[in-house]
Order: structure tokens, then sequence, then C-alpha cells
């Protein structure tokens, strides 16, 4: 049903600031390396003044359509939970900027953590349908962190994008998704922080739905870990996509490319995306690719893609792992503050 | 097109004039002028009035119609000019245009400016829009940054120094002591500006004009009528204005000012002079740079020995020529719009020798020079002692 | 100005893609774009172009007293860029240590926000450049 169908190319954009994990702990009175090692996560990225998911997401696209005619373009979906605005999309912006305007549809999508993988499969089934002749999904965050709380350490901002058309370097071979009403995690319309219901957040939530999808999808498509070459989970820290790993019957040498969160903290929205092209960056033509994101409220997409041949030439010119390393700068936490608006009077 | 003489001038002082609004500074220059003259007032034929941005500093507009009110002249036909900091100089000589051609015999040209009413963000804001507001303001550029660009490729390519620079502060501070006129009149010192704090990197908060109300006047009359007025005329020699891009980008060079380059050799052709013939001139340094480039582009100094002549003290009171004895916009006060109008005010003071405390000798000719934002128009002025 | 929205989103598009205009009598290339070439006046021909992602830097300025709305941004760099089809502009250098914003620094297009119309308003999203 799918076939031909998949990733045409991809991108990926995170900002130039990090903010270590054990400065966060050192501003709250907490042990830096003991949080740091429970977590998984070492730093995290921290987006400047002037960026946020859709200037993110607009850098994204750019590197996914450097070789690519933007005006075929049909639909343009964004996930994210930090929009610029509650109301009036963000993928407009990016049509427009990545000069895909104006003939095509699209939209926001918010499902927590799963909004990107979401806008994914409305892209592929579109694709697939012959609605579209190309469909850009992008997940791309500026989460915000509440001062002192457990996800602080964490909430980083990135964003992926990928194209969705026929001829893919990555064909799609099917998808399953498991949804129910699990509010773990969420954030009211004014709030500017979100809530969690912590430990509520592990087993019930993001363990339930990636097993469950996981599980679904491999029946689906008959086939079990072995046929897979790796696997990416949602990310939300450094340890929770191993856990799910195992549970899964991964082994953990199949998730360690696709794990980018000890690295730039949890990008929501782009984190699964961003272990997937991680994983892009890496494949040969042939190798199979199991992924399964995570939303709360909450939901999670599980896909299976194979690489094919033209992998190589759909390759950014800097790989997912390159752009987490170069060109970073440290900030303290007062600069963290105050480009990420976390002061009051900003 | 026929001679034409100022026969009297005056001004406000320079300064913050928390008590005098922008209709009370007008009428206070206005008088001073039409007594300076030897008019009574019902002489006058056209008013010509520069101000750049009373509607963002005072919600008010059709000020040409409020000056001629407030003068009591209505109703003799009364227009505003309006080149952003240029907008004195393109309104005197709108004034000089009509009395040359026939027009009229005797008009009054005043240049007004009352910026301290609003917030400074918010006149600073007012003040960018003598620059391009749609590319450069946009972006996040200050006038300020926008002179900064000009400095630092001036610094690049001539190996001008932020020190060479701040001289022109120093000379104009000096001459300021003694301008009873002046917003500032005290000294300051090389180090007093190399330690003031960056604006925008290399000026430097005493590399910058600063923001001023006032107003200054001056009565134009036909040069074969003049002495039916004015004992002690003075003629315009020559009158010229030039534009260029309004953005700097679109400039052919960053390290001068065409339009003023075009202006003065306009200027200086009318009077049949050359830069060596004059002995005072009112330069238009909003800027520190502004001056380094002003005495290049109008042609006293070689393209690129500004800096050095401002340092060496060749442009101090009574040096090859005296550049800015007002003090300039830097110590006397910027109130945009009068600017233009008060260089002239202090070229016929000396001239006519009344410049106290301050005069130059044996001054012959003067010259004048207002420029609007970041260079985009210039207006050059020549005038020579009446005999 | 307050809620200038018919200003800002303009050219929106211009800005985002870094559209100008080049005209195709005389072959210069403007950015921001120009309706009537400066230099050929009736006889030129001004089409739309995407212009070139890639400069280099003129001059700069680090501007430490922003006007109101860049006050948290402050010191930020202002730069007059060249790009690589010979249009001038200025912009602001961004995501680039102070060493290395010079003359002559080969410098690359970035999206970000410019500006807001305070808290509440719209976005004005554009050009930046950052030095490579």
């Amino acid at each position: 049903m799918f076939k031909g169908v998949g990733i045409v190319s991809y991108g990926v954009a995170v900002p130039r600031m990090r903010i270590k994990v054990s400065e966060i702990a050192r501003v709250w009175g907490k042990d830096g390396e003991k949080v740091s090692k429970g977590l998984g996560v070492r730093e995290k990225t921290v987006a400047s003044f002037d960026e946020d998911s859709c200037t993110l997401a607009v850098e994204a696209s750019r590197v996914a359509l450097r070789n690519q005619d933007a005006s075929r373009i049909g639909a343009v979906f964004v996930g994210s939970e930090s929009k610029p605005y509650a109301v009036k999309p963000t993928a407009s912006i990016v049509a427009e900027a990545i000069g895909a305007s104006p003939e095509l549809t699209g939209g926001d999508l918010e499902f927590a953590c799963k909004a990107g993988t979401a806008s994914m499969q409305a892209c592929l089934a579109m694709v697939a349908s012959d609605m579209v002749e190309y469909g850009l999904a992008i997940g791309s965050d500026t989460a915000q962190g509440r001062p002192g709380d457990a996800l602080e350490f964490s909430a980083g901002s990135g964003a992926a994008a990928v194209l969705i058309g026929r001829n893919p370097v990555a064909e799609f071979i099917d998808t399953y998704s498991y949804t129910t009403d699990t509010p773990d995690f969420w954030r009211r319309q004014h709030a500017e922080f979100p809530r969690h219901a912590g430990r509520f957040t592990g087993e019930p939530a993001y363990f339930k739905h990636v097993v469950s999808a996981g599980k679904g999808l491999l029946a689906k498509t008959a086939t079990t870990p072995e046929d897979y070459d790796y696997a990416v989970f949602h990310q939300p820290n450094g340890k929770f996509p191993l856990q799910a790993a195992k549970l899964l019957g991964f082994p953990e040498e199949k998730v360690k490319q696709g794990l980018l969160t000890p690295l730039i903290g949890n990008t929501y929205s782009a984190a699964a995306m961003i272990g997937f092209a991680s994983v892009l960056d890496v494949a040969e033509p042939g190798q199979k690719i199991f992924m399964v994101s995570y939303g709360s409220g909450a939901g999670s997409d599980a896909f299976a893609f194979e690489v094919k041949d033209g992998i190589k030439e759909a390759r950014p010119e800097e790989s997912v792992l390159a752009l987490a390393e170069k060109d970073k700068v440290y900030v303290d936490y007062a600069v963290y503050a105050k480009h990420r608006r976390k002061l009051k009077t900003l | 097109m026929r001679s034409v003489s100022v026969i009297g001038v005056g001004m406000t002082k320079f300064g913050e004039h928390w008590d005098s609004s922008f209709r009370e500074m007008v009428g206070e220059a206005g008088a001073k002028a039409v007594k300076d003259a030897g008019i009574e007032g019902r002489e006058l034929q056209a008013i010509y009035g520069g101000c750049m941005a009373s509607g963002r500093f005072i919600g008010q507009e059709h000020i040409g119609a409020l000056i001629a009110d407030q003068m009591g002249l209505n109703p003799i036909p009364s227009t505003r000019c309006e080149a952003a900091c240029a907008s004195g100089g393109v309104a005197f000589r709108q004034g000089f245009l009509s009395v040359a051609s026939g027009a009229y015999d005797v008009v009054a040209v005043g240049g007004v400016e009352k910026m301290t009413d609003i917030s400074t963000e918010d006149a600073a804001l007012a003040l960018g829009g003598a620059g391009d507001q749609e590319w450069e303001l946009f972006n996040g550029a200050t006038f300020p940054a926008i002179y900064a660009l000009m400095a630092r490729r001036h610094m690049l390519d001539y190996g001008t120094t932020e020190e060479q620079m701040a001289a022109c502060a120093v000379k104009n501070h000096a001459n300021a002591t003694h301008n009873p006129y002046a917003q500032y009149r005290r000294a300051v010192t090389i180090e007093d500006v190399m330690n003031s704090g960056y604006i925008a990197e290399p000026l430097k908060l005493l590399d910058c004009s600063p923001i001023t109300d006032g107003a200054a006047v001056a009565i134009l009359c036909a040069t074969e009528k003049a002495r039916q007025f004015s004992s002690k005329p003075v003629e315009i020699l020559a009158s010229s204005q030039a534009s260029d891009s309004l953005a700097l980008a679109d400039r052919k060079s960053l390290t001068g000012l065409s339009a003023t380059r075009i202006a003065a050799e306009q200027a200086f052709k009318q009077a049949k002079l050359s830069p060596a013939d004059i002995q005072v001139a009112e330069v238009h340094d909003c800027f520190t740079i502004a001056e380094v480039m002003a005495i290049e582009d109008l042609g006293f100094f070689k393209k690129g020995t500004g800096g050095k002549a401002s340092a060496d003290g060749e442009t101090a009171l009574n040096a090859r020529v005296s550049v800015n004895t007002s003090g300039g916009l830097k110590a006397c006060g910027h109130p945009v719009g009068a600017t233009g109008v008060k260089q002239v005010v202090e070229a016929c003071w000396q001239l006519r020798g009344e410049a106290e405390g301050r005069q130059a000798a044996n001054v012959e000719h003067a010259l004048t020079h207002n420029v609007g934002g970041s260079g985009a128009t210039a207006v050059v002025h020549i005038f020579k002692r009446g005999d | 100005m307050r809620d200038a929205l018919p200003l800002i989103w303009r050219n929106s598009s211009e800005r985002y893609q870094l559209k100008g205009t080049v005209c195709e009598n005389c072959g210069t290339a403007y950015f921001p774009p120009r309706k009537i070439c400066a230099k050929c006046r009736r006889k030129g021909r001004l089409v739309a172009k995407i212009m070139p992602h890639d400069g280099k830097i003129v001059s700069y300025s680090k501007i430490h007293a922003a006007p109101a709305g860049f006050e948290v941004e402050a010191p930020y760099f202002v730069a007059i860029i060249e790009l690589s089809n010979g249009a001038r502009f200025l912009t602001q250098i961004v995501d680039t240590p102070d060493e290395k914003v010079r003359e002559g620094a080969a410098v690359r297009l970035v999206f970000r926000r410019i500006c807001e119309d305070e808290k509440e308003g719209a976005i004005a999203y554009g050009y930046k450049f950052k030095v490579v």
C-alpha cells in the first residue's frame, strides 16, 4: 500500500547555546553529578532570545530542502508544544520562508512530544493517497522548564524536518499508533509552564504507550526486533529509551545511534525525529529502522522504515552528532534565564 | 537669480527647556531675529520652517501654520521643510531660493525642535526615522550605529583612531565654554571621551551629540534692499544641496558623504571660492566621525587625514580653519530641525564680529554644512561679510 | 508603531526568503528590493530574485545602547554585509564570538525573530547572519 513512499530528505537544527545539568543543579542546591547520572543527560540546548520553535523549524526545513523544489510541497505540518502563537500557525510562516506558498495546505499539530511524528503520519497518508506530491513534516520545540522542577534539567530546544514523497531514500513500511486519554503531563491554556504527574509519567504513560505501540507494529508487520538494525524511541531522558528497548526486546547497541538526549536534552516534538535523523546519517541501504515516539496525553506512533539507495546523497553536510557538538557555547543559569524569558518582566 | 543677504538672526539657548514649549521657543527666537534685522515684522512675506519630527516629539504637525500664527504673521504663506537633521538647512535654502528668484523680498527662516517632552527611548526612536526605517532601524540599528559603521570603515581604511575622533569633541566643548547659547559649557578631555562608555562601537557617549530643545531664526532679504533694514547684512554667496541613498549600505563609499562633496563643490563654484578662503566653518558633527568626514568631504583636508588634522589642532579656533566655533552639534546641542539655522546664526555672528569669547580673527567668509540622516541630504551655504 | 500589521507583513516574504530584485538591463542586484533601478531608471527591468545566502562583512558595530524592543539582546552586532552577488545591506550578526566579527568575515543567512510589537503583538521574523 505504501510502496515507494517515504523520506526523501531530512534536516535538523539546534541552537548554539548549552547549559550543563550540573549548572542548573547548582542553582537549586542539588548534587549535579547525581542528577546528571540519574537522568542520563549531560547538558541541554538553549534557544537564544531571537530563536523559537518557528525559527528552528525553518532552519531544519532549509537543510532538508537544500536540493529540493519547495514549490512542489503540498502540505506542511508542524508539531510543537511551544508555539510562538497560540493562534496563528507556524506552518504558514515556514511555508512562506521556504518558498512553498501559496499552493499548499497544512497546520500546526499538538500532541505533546509526538506532534512531530503525527505530522509525519499525516504527510505519509497524503502522499500515499496522491493528495499531495510532497509533504513536509516538522517537529520543533523550545520547551519551557519550570524553574526548580525536575523537567527543567532536560527541557531543551531543537527541530527536525522530513520531506515525504515518492522515490524515498528511507521507504515507509507501516505505522501503528496507540492512543488513550492519559493526563500524565499537560499545560493549561494560559499557563506559562507545563505540569506533570511525577512518577505517573513512567509506567502508565510513557512505557504503556511506547510498548503497546511497539508490540502493535511488530505484530502488524509480522516482524521481530531482530529484523531491525536500529531502534529509535522518544527520549525524555537518557534512561527511558534504554528501558523501553529492553521491554520490547531490542538490544542496547541498536538504540545508541538514535539517542541524542544526553547531549542536547529533550527536544520534545523533535526528539524522536532527531534520533531518527541521526540514524539516517549512518544507516546503509537495506537496513531497517524501528521508531516509536511518545506524546503525553497520551499516545505513541510506531514506524518501520527501510533505507534505500540514495541515502548517502540525501544526508546533510553535517551529521546530527556533529551539530550537537560543533560551535556550542556554554551559558550559566542567569544568561539561560534571560534568553528563555524566565525573568518576570520579560 | 539675484543676490540674497541675511539681515538678522536670533536663537534661544540650546538645552533641556522644561519650562519652554515649542511655540514659546519659536516666539523667542523669532522676536530676537526680527529685532536684530531692524524690521517690524509686517515686512515679512513668507516663512520657511525647518522641523524634523514635531509629530513624534510633541504630536504636532502643520507647524508652518503654528509659527505664522504664534508670530502674529498671518496671512503670509508659511511652509514646513523636512530633511531629518538637515531640515533647518533645507528650509534656509528654500528661503534663499524664494528671495533669489524674485518671488519675495523679505522672508523668515526658522529651525525648531522640541525633543524633551517624550522619553529618551521614544526620542531615539523618532530620530531613527532619519535613517531607513524599514531596512536599517527595523533590524535593530540605531542612528549612532549607522555612523559607527562608517567610523569602523574609516579606521580600517585610513588608520583613524578613537582618540583622533575624540579630539573633535574636545575642541567643540572648548569652543562652547565661550558660547552662552550652548547646551554644554564645560570642557572635556580625550580621556573623558575615551572613558564615556560605548554606545555603538567605536562611538562612545561623548562622541555623540545630545538630545536638545531649541530654535533659531534668520531673516533673509534681497541684497539690493538689505541696507534699508540692516547696517551689517551678511551676503549669501552660495547655496547648494545634494542627495544620496537613504540607507548607508547603498552608498558608494562608507567613509565619506558624497552628498557633502557634491554640494560643497557646487557651492565653491557658485561662490568662486576654494576651501582655503573659508575662515569659519559650522559643520555637521552629529558624531565625532561626522566632523572628521565633513572636513575631508568639504575639501578642507585630504580624504583620510581628517582624524589627524583634528588631533593636531588644525580645526581649533584660529587654526587653518575654525571649525564649529559654536561648539558644533556636540557641545552647543542638536535640536534637530534648528541646527541648520543655528549654523547660519553662528556664521553671521562670526562675520559680523559679534561671537563674544569665541570670535575668530579676520573672518571674511564662513561656510555652513548641514546633513540629513547618515548623509542622504547635505546642504552647504557660503557667506561673505557685508561691506 | 503599534499593530502596524500591513507594514510588517508587506515585505515579510522578502525578509524570510532574502528575495530582492535584479535589473535585467544592467545586472545590478538589489536587496532590499527596489522597484526602480537606481542606475537605469526607465530603461531598467526589475525582476524578483532570491539572493544568495552567503556573503562577507564590510563593516560592523557592536551596539550597547539598544533601541526600544531590542534591550534584552544588547549588546549585539549590526553589520553591513555584501552578498556574493554584490548586494549590500545592513543586518544583525548573531551566534558568533566577538573576535570572529571582522571585516571580510564570511557570513551565512539564518532565520530569526527580528522584533515583536509588544509582548502580545505580532512577531516580525526575518534575516540575520552568522559568521561561518
